[in-house]
């Protein structure tokens, strides 16, 4: 092997290379299914571990406005467009105002973008505020509001990267709320040992919740997406069940509500009472932290992503995958209910029958615009996080309904999703041009990877 | 019918697959396309059956241009082809996956399958098939599966009927079948291409070879030719056809297996009270055709198959039961047949396929985290060593060619101290260069010592590296004979005639002279 | 026959086990799943039924008062019918289980097909049916303690069978847990209602009956759209949007055009625009389908809560009342006691759902298209290389399927309630999921399984009326959790089309 410039070396380089090359095309195609070898992924192949290799050319500008980053950014940009004009569409002072566009258009204008103004307003920084406490409570709220998304988006993210489509962290959040908050009102203790043992109750109750998914998955096969959509209704009809029982009901309410927690098992306020601001969001920016160590740097997280990206070869490898995928699905239930916890400990102070809103749904869209990696998913949470806040404000100020949120979020995962749509949209394409000379296809290789996706799924 | 190519150039991307290749199918003729793994034959038949836009060039029939804009059309011009993966639907029966795409209905779209039955059954008795047209295609053999690929195409009635790599999971006894079959077409006046890289098959059945070498037609040949020859051809330079190796020196025999019974999720006994021994720097081969147990005896001994009876014995101790860490663990290593499957994880890079079985182990892990540095480093000498292709260790291994993906699992795999190697199909898919490289690994390592087992469905691949064969035949082992024994006795007995029977049957044969 | 055979529902996995004749040992698997399935819930309801049995009788109303009188030629055809639809079918079954001896196998001459056994049950029960309305019969009133405890006997005695097979290395035969369900079905029913308030608690069973299948609506038309979808490789978690959509465009349009059945059409539209979202994003843009699945329930359910908030709530009267679709009573069909009101008075929407189930499941397995579609869903590049353009097929089935799920959505602002309303389809499409799931990917098995959660459903909300042991909570919880059991394959097991959720890139 020593001498380079014997004939049958060099053969090997160029059939090597061609089948490089050859692979490369497919990688085109199969980034979204995981390298085609098993069932289509559902985290972006970019993230799954690895580095895959941009194709070669181009200028860096190219790069840069081709990037996934630029494309995160598009895809914001025109979500909140398309947002925009939903509102002026609906809005009847707009049309009013149009009515004299030529003659005064700001008129027009201020009022299209006067929802988006009041949310901005609402979510970062109030310039109207009277003093420096009430300019900066948009920001603190933002920051509230986004610590629970954080961490269920986290739960979502985590179990993605072992393959698993995790819907069921709505239930996971109650599951986590109900025993945090059980643990808080009927035990009294003093300050720091309460709230601990709420927080260990609350990932307890997460784990349980999450950790049977990955058990029947494991066990039995049984679809993820199935058994967590139908656990998510299951966790909220034993919650509405519970809070009129005597142990959970509030005393003398006959409203289905707990009592409120004990003040030793609250999050302390971080910035004193006037900020709704508790340490629920210190608890998230931890779990961040934690979940970037347990993929990047720990054995389990390790053999998560492996069973993630394909679960034939890690099993092959000794990878106990029926325990990764439990291990996986507890972890991921437990930062979800953790949640939970930043619910009652921190926001709510009780439980109640609306204790997860909607952020065990807000989660999945939040760690897919993430891209399921951790800190993706931390800054993802904070955006939509000031887009709940600001909505709030906005819908008080302006009457827009806070509705609209949903549908600019949605929207963002969508492009997000779906980066050809976008650069599509934009009209910059790297790869048309490589498409169209590429015809249809790029060899036999990927029907032998959806067979085989077909074998394994 | 006459099919001409001229000129057909398929380029994905910057690579040309398929480079100006020109090609002549005289109607009643066998065209035979040798060429290597990856030379660019399936393409070039993809591009004719109208799967693929050729990027240049023109495909005529009868003289007359034509242009496929997808299988549909190239079935109505008369081109049939039976692929290397059969394109059946497991679930459906003969009859609904012949009626496919050309149903025969009755009012409102309601379809006619007795209509198609009659027609199966037709050429059936043509061409003495037997193939009953209401079994669904899972529960049959791959020859009759194969024969039911052919029935679709002459359903449609293929004038050119296109064979890729058709040979490849048929014993030999079916591999005489098919090309029984073939001659019986080709007297009916069809026009055969057959694509292989088996030069034996080749030389018996074609008139007519064309040899593809990276992309481009190097040359046509004579059946005549000799084996060395072609394979020259084929690889573009001299090849040995044998492996230069010292004559084993088998030490005491460390692994026993005895019993060994797997039984599949129907209940079928896939693998059937095996016993047999593998000594220390010695190479077995389990030979047989694809499906007869090979698969379930290799993972049965690494310990992901469920319901494995007997005893797996490996310096005394017992196998049997343990999970598959504890098996690697004690010494195992194991080189899976399908390595993009089982062998390596696509997405993850380099480094991190390095270790994918060591990756809990010291020095790459102290209790729960991971030494990124020690990872990187030790991936930097094993590419070096094991000569791996690539620009970084970061790179995903997907995109690497199959040679360097199969480089990186034994690299994986030899880079700790053995007690035992198992490698299936350890040069499946690989081109000559890199199966050469396979090769020797595999002999260094029993060279220094390890007991070694191969599993192999290539018998050249069998004969080239063992020092005992073993034949396994559903599920059951016919027989383990020395390293010398003739192609024809491991033929017989890899269609489950035992070993006495199978040298008195050859001997007659080759009394009689029909084979080659 | 052969086209039965394909069918996921087609055969028990006794009959399904391929027989490989070539190969020599076999050893039967038993697995001890059913067996510990059916004692567990046999001694569930030991418990409930038997040692906490209430000492009430149970009343089941089995006529509609009104509905007495009319009927009794109705009733009388509909007995003579059904009495020799049952003997034929019994007959055949009989013979031609006698003609398969030895070990059975799915196909080839002389077996049992599939539907045998199930049409000739349903002929028995309408038999009885029909036999109680001659007779005039409109109450059954049962001793809850005796028939709760039968019912306990012969849950164990069921439980106590199943076990012994599979200890004998025997699959129990399918009418056991048929006979089961029916039984634990009977015993809780009798159970939950003389646990009711009242002296003599009773329920219509009639009404419960005929509240399920209109309950049952919207599920069928969602369970539908997924089986058009899944069939043909694209898992549809968007049921819950299209149902949702075309509840509001069916509210809106009818509105505005003053017109039923322009909001009807509309629906439909609206179902079938989401479809091709989902389409173009996951086969075009080859994005996951449960992604955009996920992420489109949630852009409508924001979009029309949106829209309802500004348009419609400031508007109601131009834009969100929309008119109802009247129910239909088709003459002499409705007249039959019990069975009419249930079947035969529906909405326009109800009709179209029968009709729906039985052109989608002749489509599947008896015409060219389906038999291309169910190509697609297991094996696209076989498909692809017959000729069949896999994209598009799965592209206009998408759409297809969004079309039916959308009329499925009219039936909440056209026939259930007239108005549109945040989030009215309430989570439907995700037991519709279930029910294509529970159904095994078949039309047929999907509307039934819907009936089954649409009865749930009604339950529920009847004895939170009558009062009742269970908290109305865990009934609602039921479809849910049989989900949960149904998909980790208690009850049996069930195969998705191989390349389901799997994007097709063309070679």
């Amino acid at each position: 092997m020593s001498e380079s410039n014997t004939p049958r070396q060099v053969n090997e380089v160029e059939a090597e290379r061609s089948e490089t090359l050859a692979d490369e095309v497919v990688l085109d195609v199969a980034l979204d299914t995981a390298d085609g070898a098993m069932a289509p992924s559902v985290i972006p192949a970019a993230s799954q571990g690895g580095q895959i290799p941009h194709a070669a050319g181009g200028s860096v500008f190219r790069q840069i406005v081709t990037g996934n980053a630029m494309v995160s950014v598009l895809s914001v940009l025109l979500a909140i467009v398309l947002g925009g004009i939903l509102m002026a569409v609906t809005n009847p002072k707009v049309a009013e105002t149009a009515g004299y566009f030529f003659a005064q258009p700001g008129d027009m204008l201020t009022e299209v973008f006067r929802p988006y103004v009041a949310l901005v307003q609402g979510a970062i920084f109030n310039w109207t505020g009277a003093d420096a406490a009430a300019q900066l409570y948009p920001i603190t709220e933002t920051l509230t509001v986004s610590a629970p998304l954080i961490l269920a988006g986290l739960g979502v993210a985590l179990a993605f990267r072992a393959g698993l489509f995790n819907i069921g962290a709505q239930g996971q959040i109650i599951f986590g709320a109900l025993f945090g908050a059980y643990v808080g009102f009927t035990w009294h203790m003093p300050f720091p040992i309460h709230l601990l043992l709420v927080i260990v109750a609350g990932f307890i109750g997460g784990a349980v919740w999450g950790g049977i998914v990955g058990l029947l998955k494991a066990r039995t096969g049984a679809h993820e997406v199935i058994v967590t959509i139908m656990l998510n209704y299951i966790a909220n009809f034993l919650l509405l069940f519970l809070l009129t029982t005597p142990a959970f009901q509030r005393k003398g309410s006959t409203n289905p509500i707990s009592p409120f927690l004990d003040q030793s098992a609250l999050f302390p306020e971080l910035l004193g009472p006037q900020f709704r601001l508790h340490a629920g969001f210190l608890l998230a920016v931890l779990a961040t932290v934690f979940v970037w160590w347990l993929l990047k740097r720990s054995t389990l997280g390790f053999e998560f992503r492996a069973v993630g990206a394909n679960q034939s070869a890690a099993r092959t490898a000794g990878i106990n995958v029926p325990r990764a995928v439990i291990l996986v699905m507890a972890i991921a239930g437990a930062l979800a209910g953790l949640a939970g916890i930043a619910q009652v400990s921190g926001t709510e102070k009780y439980l109640s029958g609306g204790v997860a809103a909607s952020i065990g749904f807000d989660a999945i869209t939040v760690a897919l615009l993430g891209r399921s990696t951790p800190w993706g998913t931390f800054f993802a949470g904070l955006l939509f996080g000031a887009f709940r806040a600001g909505g709030v404000a906005m819908q008080a100020q302006t009457q827009t309904p806070i509705d609209i949120v949903l549908v600019i979020q949605s929207l963002i995962v969508l492009f997000i999703a779906a980066p050809p749509l976008v650069r599509a949209i934009f009209g910059l394409n790297p790869r048309k041009k490589k498409k169209a000379a590429g015809g249809p296809g790029s060899g036999t290789r990927p029907s032998g990877k959806i067979e085989s996706g077909a074998a394994t799924a | 019918m006459k099919l001409e190519l001229k000129g057909i150039t398929k380029r994905f991307g910057s690579l040309v697959a398929n480079d100006h290749i020109d090609l002549v199918v005289e109607p009643g003729q066998v065209h035979c396309l040798l060429g290597e793994n990856g030379a660019g034959k399936s393409t070039l038949m993809n591009v004719l059956y109208g799967l693929y836009d050729p990027s240049d060039g023109e495909i005529l029939i009868d003289g007359k241009p034509v242009v496929f804009k997808g299988p549909g059309d190239a079935m109505a011009a008369g081109i049939g082809m039976v692929h290397q993966h059969f394109m059946l639907i497991p679930v459906f029966t003969v009859a609904e996956n012949v009626a496919l795409g050309n149903e025969a209905t009755k009012a409102a779209g309601f379809l006619n399958l007795d209509e198609t039955r009659r027609k199966i059954s037709e050429i059936s008795k043509q061409y003495g098939f037997h193939v009953d047209p209401d079994a669904l295609v899972e529960d049959l053999p791959v020859g009759v599966q194969q024969r039911v690929e052919i029935i679709k195409a002459l359903v449609r009635d293929a004038e050119v009927l296109i064979l890729d790599e058709p040979t490849a999971v048929l014993t030999p006894q079916e591999t005489d079948e098919l090309l029984d079959i073939i001659r019986q077409l080709k007297a009916a006046g069809k026009s055969i291409v057959f694509i292989s890289h088996k030069l034996r098959e080749v030389k018996e059945i074609s008139d007519i070879i064309t040899v593809i070498r990276r992309g481009k037609v190097v040359g046509s040949a004579d059946p005549s030719a000799s084996p060395t020859e072609l394979a020259s051809a084929m690889v573009g330079r001299a090849v040995s056809l044998t492996l230069e190796k010292k004559p084993a020196q088998p030490g005491e025999a460390t692994f026993k297996v005895r019993d060994l019974t797997v039984v599949d999720h129907n209940g079928q006994h896939v693998v059937d009270g095996l016993s047999f021994d593998i000594a220390k720097g010695e190479v077995l081969a389990i030979a047989g055709v694809q499906g007869n147990g090979q698969t379930e005896l290799t993972e049965a001994i690494l310990g992901v198959q469920q319901h494995v009876t007997g005893s797996i014995i490996l310096d005394d101790v017992e196998l049997l039961g343990k999970s598959v860490k504890q098996v690697l663990s004690a010494g195992v290593g194991f080189v899976p047949e399908d390595r993009k499957i089982d062998g390596l994880v696509g997405t993850f890079s380099i480094s991190e396929n390095m270790i994918l079985d060591l990756y809990d182990k010291a020095p790459f892990a102290q209790g729960i985290g991971m030494k990124p540095a020690l990872i990187a480093s030790h991936a930097e000498k094993k590419v070096e060593e094991f000569d791996v292709r690539t620009p970084s260790i970061d790179v995903a291994v997907g995109t690497l060619s199959g040679g360097n993906q199969q480089k990186v699992v034994l690299a994986r795999e030899l880079s700790r101290p053995l007690r035992l190697f198992i490698a299936s199909q350890p040069t499946r898919g690989l081109d000559v260069g890199s199966i050469e490289f396979v090769h020797k690994r595999v002999i260094a390592e029993r060279d220094n010592g390890t007991p070694v087992m191969i599993v192999s469905t290539e018998l050249d691949e069998v004969l080239e590296l063992a020092d005992r064969i073993a034949v396994l035949y559903r599920g059951k082992l016919v027989g383990i004979v020395p390293a010398g024994t003739s192609r024809d006795v491991l033929g017989l007995m890899m269609a489950g005639v035992p070993e006495h029977e199978a040298e008195l049957t050859a001997h007659k044969t080759l009394e009689g002279g029909t084979h080659v | 026959m052969s086209t039965t055979t394909t069918q996921p529902g087609g055969g028990t996995s006794a009959g399904n086990a391929p027989a490989r004749p070539a190969k020599t040992g076999a050893t039967e698997l038993v697995s001890w799943k059913a067996g510990i399935g059916l004692s567990v819930l046999a001694i569930v309801g030991t418990v409930l039924f038997g040692f906490m049995s209430p000492s009430k009788s149970a009343g089941f109303g089995i006529a509609e008062a009104s509905n007495e009188g009319a009927s009794s030629v109705a009733a009388l055809v509909t007995f003579v019918l059904a009495l020799l639809l049952s003997v034929g079918l019994g007959y055949l079954w009989f013979t031609r289980r006698r003609s398969t001896s030895g070990p059975a196998r799915s196909s080839g001459p002389g077996t049992v097909p599939g539907w045998l056994p199930a049409s000739t049950v349903a002929a028995v029960v309408v038999l009885g049916l029909a036999a109680l309305g001659v007779a005039k019969v409109s109450k059954i009133t049962l001793p809850s303690a005796a028939t709760c405890w039968i019912a306990a006997v012969i849950l164990l005695g069921l439980a106590g069978y199943t076990v012994y097979l599979t200890q004998a290395k025997r699959t129990a035969p399918r009418w056991v847990a048929g006979t089961f369900a029916a039984v634990f079905l009977i015993g809780f029913m009798v159970w939950i209602v003389a646990g009711g308030n009242g002296a003599e608690p009773s329920i219509s069973l009639a009404g419960l009956i005929a509240g399920s299948v209109t309950l049952a609506v919207p599920l069928v038309f969602g369970s539908l759209s997924g089986v058009l979808c899944e069939r043909v490789g694209v898992v549809n978690i968007a049921i819950e949007g299209q149902l949702l959509l075309g509840a509001f465009s069916a509210a809106v349009v009818a509105t505005v055009t003053h017109n039923v059945y322009a909001g009807l059409v509309a629906a439909a539209v609206a179902g079938t625009l989401v479809s091709l979202v989902l389409a173009v994003v996951s086969i075009k843009y080859l994005v996951n389908q449960i992604i955009v699945g996920v992420v489109l329930n949630v852009l409508i359910s924001g979009l029309t809560s949106f829209l309802f908030s500004t348009l419609l709530t400031a508007d109601p009267d131009g834009l969100n009342k929309p008119g109802r679709l009247p129910p239909v009573d088709i003459p002499f069909l409705s007249d039959i006691p019990i069975i009419g009101p249930i079947l035969f008075h529906q909405s326009l929407v109800g009709y179209l759902m029968y009709i729906a189930v039985i052109v989608v499941y002749l489509g599947l397995f008896h015409t060219k298209w389906g038999l291309r579609v169910r190509a697609v869903g297991e094996h696209p590049q076989a498909a692809d290389t017959v000729g069949i353009n896999v994209n598009r097929t799965r592209f206009w089935n998408v759409l297809m399927g969004g079309a039916i799920a959308g009329i499925g959505g009219s039936f909440f602002t056209l026939v259930s309630v007239d108005a549109f309303s945040k989030d009215m389809s309430g989570g439907r499409g995700y037991i519709a999921l279930a029910a294509l799931i529970f159904g095994r990917w078949n039309p047929i098995g999907a509307f039934l399984a819907a009936l089954l959660f649409g009865f749930a459903d009604n339950l529920q909300s009847v004895i939170t009326i009558i009062g009742s042991p269970v908290p109305s909570q865990f009934m609602a919880m039921l479809p849910y959790a049989l989900t949960v059991f149904a998909v980790a394959g208690l009850v049996g097991r069930s195969r998705p089309p191989a390349a389901s959720g799997i994007p097709y890139v063309k070679g």
